[in-house]
């Protein structure tokens, strides 16, 4: 079987977030880059079905040169091709990344699964995944914790208001995943080597644009008091008691 | 009009989610000159009452079995069809799961942009409206310009405020089955299994959460110990899940589960925006960590300075020993 996955590359942000001068974006002259959880899984799992079904695993993002790195780093983890979709954005709108990976889709050969992120790691539209089933009029399930086989068909487990639920779609399918589908490999050095040197197909984006544009970012207004320290070590257990107590928490 | 779609309770009553969403629906109607819709799947059921109450006089039923039995974006498909055919002013929706999935198959559909995760809405007079939303659950807010001829929205809980609002006079219910398309494949469900019944980490009232610093799988009894003599649930940040120590169950913050308990004993977690987030709703935060400076011990209500291993058999004692256990 041949799965697809869509990664974007995003800043890895710590406890502090730095905006730049103009405030549309997160200032990343310190910062290193990463995919998202959810997409991490969403490589593990597809290099995972193709180790088992003797097929293939791609990855595929939508963004200028430098997002190679994160294609580079999903072949590191097993994936056996990937692609690059040109687009001078590295946060594009969600309809032009949509349309970016739908147009890209129909260059490729086909595909029996193609796997998304609930939700960039970054932006977090959770909507891209969506758009992409329904321009090529394919099945889509989303919150995806669970993916089975089942000849040409798949099995989706996901989590619900009221408990589990499977939804059996034909494939090709489309799924929208959630960290917690897999424990993620680490990349070997061989890995790292492999991914190093393996070429990557660059496509021509559409150049579409969509119609939402980020004016500004802002950190959320934050009211917390100041912190009470209780003591050091062992002997605040009595002071964390007394709070626990007044809490209500213990008697 | 502004649309609102509405979701319900597995007993029918309307969602506290959908409560915000019509109260954050008819300020923005007003400001328009507009009346409120709503829409929903299935049977009526108290609904129609319970919008009259609050100033909402028309009410669209979508049915088909698909919309109980299908994926969402079967919801999206029929939602994509009744908002053509009413051209609203906008178009909102909660930020659940459901909804959200809905709304975005919807956006492709009629080729329009969606603004999801949005804690505020304001309409421009010709030209784009300006949305503000959560970047990534809030790690930032985000303030855009939504230019489209309907605009689609999904909207955080904890927005507005709900103020008195005027009945409206009457109530017209429209039952519409949508045409979903026989050429269309589509996901189905084919199994629903109901949750276990017991303390989840997002009703524990007490979480008592550990991160790198507890060190190890084991490292988690003193945790648990804790945890039940104070009869809350144990949780944990992203490296606890990577190292294997905890199942992603029990992962606190962005891509694990946003809690708000009343208490929040965050044991040896820095405090990173993307776990942060998780836990920012807590009523009060205790830090147990060997760095004062960590961003973690400087939110949090309380602080102990010092090793989880030192300080949690230290609690533990005193908690037996006063209650004589
Ligand atoms: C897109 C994205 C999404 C993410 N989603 C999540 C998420 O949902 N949840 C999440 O948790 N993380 C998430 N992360 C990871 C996050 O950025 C941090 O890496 C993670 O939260 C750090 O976990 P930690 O606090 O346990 O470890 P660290 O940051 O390493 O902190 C360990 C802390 O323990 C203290 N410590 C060490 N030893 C002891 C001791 N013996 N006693 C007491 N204190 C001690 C240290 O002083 C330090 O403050 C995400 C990251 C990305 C990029
Ligand atoms: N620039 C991009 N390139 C490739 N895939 C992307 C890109 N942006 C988003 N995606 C995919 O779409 C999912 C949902 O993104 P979003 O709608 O932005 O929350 C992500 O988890 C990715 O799988």
């Amino acid at each position: 079987m041949d799965v697809l996955v869509c990664v974007k590359r995003v800043p890895a942000v710590g406890a502090e977030i730095l905006l730049t001068a103009d405030g549309t974006a997160i200032d990343t002259r310190h910062l290193g880059f990463t995919i998202g959880p959810h997409e991490e899984c969403a490589v593990e799992e597809a290099v995972r079905i193709a180790e088992r079904t003797g097929g293939s695993a791609g990855v595929l993002t939508v963004g200028p040169p430098e997002t190679e790195e994160q294609l580079r780093y999903a072949l590191s983890m097993g994936a056996d091709h990937a692609v690059r979709v040109d687009t001078p954005e590295t946060d594009p709108d969600p309809e032009a990344t949509a349309a970016a990976v739908t147009g890209a889709l129909g260059e490729l050969p086909p595909y029996d699964l193609v796997l998304f992120g609930e939700a960039s790691a970054d932006a977090g539209h959770a909507q891209v995944g969506f758009r992409v089933a329904c321009a090529l009029r394919r099945p889509v399930v989303g919150g995806v914790k669970g993916i089975d086989l089942d000849g040409d068909r798949v099995l989706l487990r996901r989590e619900s208001p009221e408990g589990v639920e499977v939804h059996e779609a034909p494939l090709p399918a489309v799924a929208a995943v959630l960290e917690g589908l897999n424990l993620p490999r680490y990349p070997t050095i061989k890995g790292r080597l492999r991914a190093k040197k393996a070429p990557i197909r660059v496509l021509d984006g559409p150049g579409a644009t969509g119609g939402l544009r980020t004016l500004r970012l802002r950190h959320r207004p934050e009211a917390r008091a100041r912190t009470v320290v209780l003591g050091h070590g062992a002997a605040a257990a009595p002071a964390v008691v007394d709070v626990l107590a007044e809490l209500g928490i213990v008697p | 009009m502004v649309l609102v779609v509405v979701e319900r309770d597995g007993d029918g009553t309307l969602t506290e989610d959908s409560a915000e969403v019509l109260a954050a629906a008819r300020d923005l109607a007003e400001s328009l000159g507009v009346p409120v819709g709503a829409v929903a799947v299935g049977e009526p059921g108290e609904l129609p009452d319970d919008l009259v109450k609050r100033g909402v006089g028309r009410l669209h039923l979508l049915a088909h079995e698909l919309l109980t039995d299908g994926s969402p974006a079967c919801l999206g498909e029929a939602l994509a069809g009744l908002v053509a055919d009413l051209r609203p002013a906008a178009v909102l929706a909660p930020s659940t799961d459901r909804s959200t999935e809905a709304m975005a198959w919807a956006a492709a559909e009629l080729g329009m942009p969606l603004a999801t995760a949005c804690t505020e809405i304001r309409p421009g007079d010709d030209g784009p409206w300006e949305v503000t939303r959560e970047r990534a659950g809030g790690v930032l807010l985000e303030d855009a310009a939504l230019t489209a001829p309907i605009r689609l929205c999904t909207l955080r809980p904890g927005s507005p405020s709900p103020s008195e609002t005027a009945a409206a006079d009457e109530m017209t219910v429209h039952v519409v089955v949508p045409e979903l398309r026989a050429s269309v494949p589509r996901a189905r469900l084919v199994e629903r299994r109901e949750r276990a019944a017991g303390m989840t980490l997002t009703t524990a009232p007490v979480v008592v959460a550990g991160g790198r610093g507890v060190g190890s799988s084991e490292g988690y009894a003193v945790l648990e110990e804790l945890a039940g003599l104070v009869g809350g649930a144990v949780g944990c940040s992203r490296v606890a899940t990577n190292n294997g120590w905890r199942p992603h169950a029990d992962q606190v913050g962005l891509t694990g589960t946003r809690i708000s308990p009343d208490l929040y004993v965050a044991c040896g977690i820095s405090g990173a925006t993307q776990h942060w987030v998780g836990c920012m709703n807590a009523r009060s935060i205790l830090a147990v960590n060997t760095d004062p400076e960590a961003p973690m011990v400087t939110r949090a209500t309380w602080a102990v300075i010092g090793d989880v291993h030192e300080v949690l058999p230290a609690v533990v004692d005193e908690i037996r020993r006063r209650s004589g256990r």
